[in-house]
């Protein structure tokens, strides 16, 4: 690899912009392909349906075997509410491969001891969340049970139609803040793409349990591979 | 891409920066129960410190070896393991996958 695609390879992900990188595996040669690049490109249909999967693979093209190497911005979790929860499933989430930020406003929850090694922005979510650009490749989950806080995130999550957005509350919790979000103007499409209760239903109780049962929903909303249960459907 | 996936391939940089001889392995194809999807790297210096992994450990040692021998040579190499291949008990891959790997310099800074 040449130094000076490693260098453009590592800008376009600081960026979570999408590239690809194509290998001649016979010959050597190798070439980076940005986003905006991919429709000019002499292989763009096979870059822009890589690009969509997201599938990295060989593929012949004219008797050569090219490596089509996708690299997609990393998975990210941003956390609205730096709680007892959120102390658990931020490290959590980090282990399974995970960039994860946490907001609050309440700076004696948003403090780093509590939160060691996580970015921590102890803003509104609406002050703190257009920096953070949301994207269809973050998670948003919102835990802090108070509306003035976890409603302006779950919106800007919304918008931004991020791939998973769970919000904490028991089902009548969740009915009062549909009322809200709909008395806002939100549509019902939009309000059913909201995971709450949030987390898949393991009889979860504590907050390390809570925050298996998050992340494991967060895992399986990413569909990369087919449950199980599908295949034998 | 996880930050694990991206981590290797900073590091990648900083190593190259800082005038470390290096090469990267990359996973390219797999078959059956492989441990690490495609796209998967390891990082790996002319000292033989490496990063990442392309199989949970069961031919790291094989092409760490074959990534010392490119930053030697400069020449990128397709290795191939899997059960049909008798090296592919020797060298532990016996969950009955089969993987390739693309070994390549880093090179011109």
């Amino acid at each position: 690899m040449l130094a000076k695609n490693l260098f453009a390879l590592n800008a376009e992900i600081a960026l979570r912009r999408p590239a690809i990188l194509v290998t001649d595996l016979a010959a050597g040669a190798q070439r980076l392909v940005r986003r905006d690049e991919a429709g000019r490109d002499q292989l763009a249909g096979v870059l822009e349906q890589s690009f969509q999967s997201g599938a990295s693979g060989v593929v012949t093209v004219d008797g050569a075997q090219l490596f089509i190497h996708v690299h997609l911005p990393c998975v990210r979790l941003v956390i609205v509410g730096a709680v007892h929860i959120a102390q658990v499933l931020a490290p959590m989430a980090r282990l399974a491969g995970l960039e994860v930020a946490v907001v609050d406003p309440r700076t004696a929850f948003a403090s780093p001891e509590r939160f060691p090694e996580v970015d921590l922005i102890a803003q509104w979510p609406q002050d703190a969340l257009p920096a953070l650009r949301l994207d269809r490749r973050t998670a948003v989950v919102l835990l802090t049970h108070d509306p003035r806080i976890d409603d302006p995130g779950l919106v800007a999550a919304l918008d931004a139609d991020c791939f998973y957005i769970g919000a904490l509350g028991s089902k009548k919790t969740h009915a009062k803040r549909i009322e809200r979000l709909r008395a806002a103007g939100i549509g019902p499409a939009a309000l059913a793409r909201i995971h709450a209760p949030v987390g898949i239903d393991i009889g979860a109780l504590t907050p390390p349990e809570i925050a298996v049962s998050i992340l494991a929903e967060l895992i399986a909303a990413q569909g990369r591979k087919a449950l199980r249960a599908e295949e034998a459907a | 891409m996880t930050t694990a996936d991206d981590a290797i391939l900073l590091e990648a940089e900083n190593w190259v920066r800082s005038g470390r001889r290096a090469a990267l392995a990359t996973v390219v194809e797999t078959w059956g129960s492989a441990p690490r999807p495609v796209g998967s790297r390891i990082l790996v210096d002319d000292q033989g410190h490496f990063l990442g992994s392309v199989s949970g450990g069961c031919v790291e040692a094989d092409v760490i070896s074959a990534a010392l021998d490119a930053v030697e040579t400069g020449k990128p190499r397709l290795l191939e393991f899997g059960v049909a291949d008798e090296t592919a008990w020797r060298v532990g891959l016996s969950c009955g996958g089969k993987i390739k790997v693309y070994v390549e310099r880093i090179d011109g800074c």
